[in-house]
């Protein structure tokens, strides 16, 4: 396959605001609720799923014309499986307060669709090369609005970023009434919703018909 | 149907797949076995330090090695309250599983809503010089989703508080997390865990603590604050730590 630069571009980035994975597509949600109250645990979950989700990419489009397709899905599921438990067990040596915190949520990133969906509806069908880009994209489209929303639930939730105190709350003698609700997950759904809306006033075609 | 269909390929295929993923994955557990190892026995060790007050957050490995070469690790029997010779490979919640060395617990006995318990358990004591300086108790009890599992360090007439740590919990962040709140740990140094009879009394209220005897609850965080209550009141009292502190004011320890 003749490498296409322009091609390779709009793999990689596309997924980011164009085709975002989770305000576009609406996958991937649980962990997106979970992870999001403190920036740093948004942080190391984004870069879980995207080494995941870019290396299973890699591997399934590598083995792509020797996976029997009745068995495809149970066979992209036990590589991507495998690959988080190595994320799991990484984490747990090397960043174990962290690993603490993201609790079952890193293993969870097994039946986080947009793995499953990239592998399916990519891999399957495309190179290697191209294949680890898509997934790199996808995974960076998850981390922006991971990020996105960390941010503003740890700022506003807490007063702090990353630990840092940017807002002094009155809980620690500040003027800042930290806002309880932004650190339950369920805040994550204004949250997301309220950031699909203004992508879809901005990149007007996204928005989908009437029906 | 394609070569690529048959069944016998389509067995190979499965196979060789799971062989290869359980080898990269075994291989991935052991290697990184050790490192994990270490990372939960330091984190435990920071712990310790944390709620004995002799070390701020965070500290390097080599500063939390060397501070801990002042603490004793002992392993006492709940239901005598004596120190004992510690079992090979002693690992108190492995023993809370474990029907032969564990102890169940039913209705109101199971104060701190755990189930069962070992029946040893460990203590931790700092010593200045051959006087008793610091009794560290580890407890845990269930708060609103989790178990909730710290270190709580007294002085050695056994009731007024050094420090407290909660290192594991589940709890929803923000609100009962807050209990790793160092803000909110910070009240319990100074504390009267046990009344003059020895009984525990430590109670979390609602608003403001107005004596001693009491800690400010968390706000919207009622239940988790009960299971921290609870958790107290079980391991401060007779089926806890209770013979043991006995001893320990008896001068025995």
């Amino acid at each position: 396959m003749a490498f296409d630069k322009q091609e390779a571009k709009s793999v990689l980035f596309s997924p980011i605001f164009n085709n975002n994975p989770i305000a576009l597509q609406v996958l991937g949600i649980c962990s997106a609720l979970a992870v999001t109250s403190k920036l740093e645990t948004a942080l190391v979950m984004s870069l879980a799923l995207t080494s995941v989700i870019a290396l299973s990419n890699l591997l399934i489009s590598l083995i792509r014309n020797q996976i029997p397709s009745s068995i495809r899905i149970i066979v992209q599921m036990t590589i991507i499986a495998s690959l988080v438990i190595l994320v799991d067990q990484l984490l747990k040596a090397y960043a174990y307060e962290v690993s603490k915190q993201l609790s079952v949520f890193v293993g969870l990133i097994i039946t986080n669709c947009i793995v499953m969906g990239r592998a399916e509806a990519y891999a399957m069908k495309n190179g290697p090369f191209m294949s680890f880009l898509d997934g790199l994209g996808n995974g960076l489209g998850y981390s922006v609005l991971l990020i996105v929303v960390g941010i503003i639930r740890e700022l506003l939730g807490t007063g702090e970023l990353l630990g840092y105190t940017i807002l002094p709350s009155t809980a620690n003698g500040g003027w800042y009434e930290t806002n309880g609700m932004l650190v339950l997950p369920a805040s994550s759904f204004f949250i997301i919703g309220f950031l699909i809306w203004a992508l879809r006033v901005w990149k007007k075609d996204q928005v989908e018909d009437k029906e | 149907m394609s070569k690529k269909e048959s069944p016998i390929k389509t067995i190979i295929v499965a196979v060789i797949l799971s062989l290869v993923c359980s080898i990269v994955v075994s291989f991935a557990a052991i290697q990184l076995k050790p490192a994990q190892e270490l990372n939960k026995e330091l984190d435990r060790k920071r712990n310790i330090l944390i709620a004995a007050g002799l070390l701020e957050q965070g500290g390097t490995k080599a500063e939390i090695e060397e501070l801990f070469k002042q603490v004793e690790t002992k392993v006492v029997d709940l239901s005598t309250g004596e120190i004992v010779e510690p079992p090979k490979d002693f690992n108190q919640r492995q023993f809370a599983k474990n029907p032969e060395t564990n102890k169940v617990l039913e209705g109101k006995a199971d104060i701190a809503g755990i189930k069962k318990r070992s029946q040893l358990a460990n203590v931790y004591l700092v010593r200045d010089g051959q006087k008793l300086d610091t009794i560290i108790l580890p407890v845990h009890g269930y708060g609103l989703w989790s178990t909730m599992y710290g270190f709580l360090a007294l002085e050695p007439d056994t009731t007024t508080v050094v420090g407290f740590k909660y290192y594991e919990q589940g709890e929803t962040s923000g609100l009962g997390g807050e209990i790793e709140n160092p803000s909110w740990l910070a009240q319990w140094p100074g504390k009267e865990v046990l009344n003059e009879q020895g009984e525990p009394v430590i109670k979390l209220v609602k608003g403001s603590a107005q004596n001693e005897h009491q800690v400010d609850g968390l706000s919207g965080a009622t239940l988790t604050s009960n299971g921290v209550e609870n958790t107290m009141t079980y391991w401060l009292g007779e089926d806890g730590f209770g013979p043991f502190l006995e001893r320990v004011r008896a001068g025995e320890i």
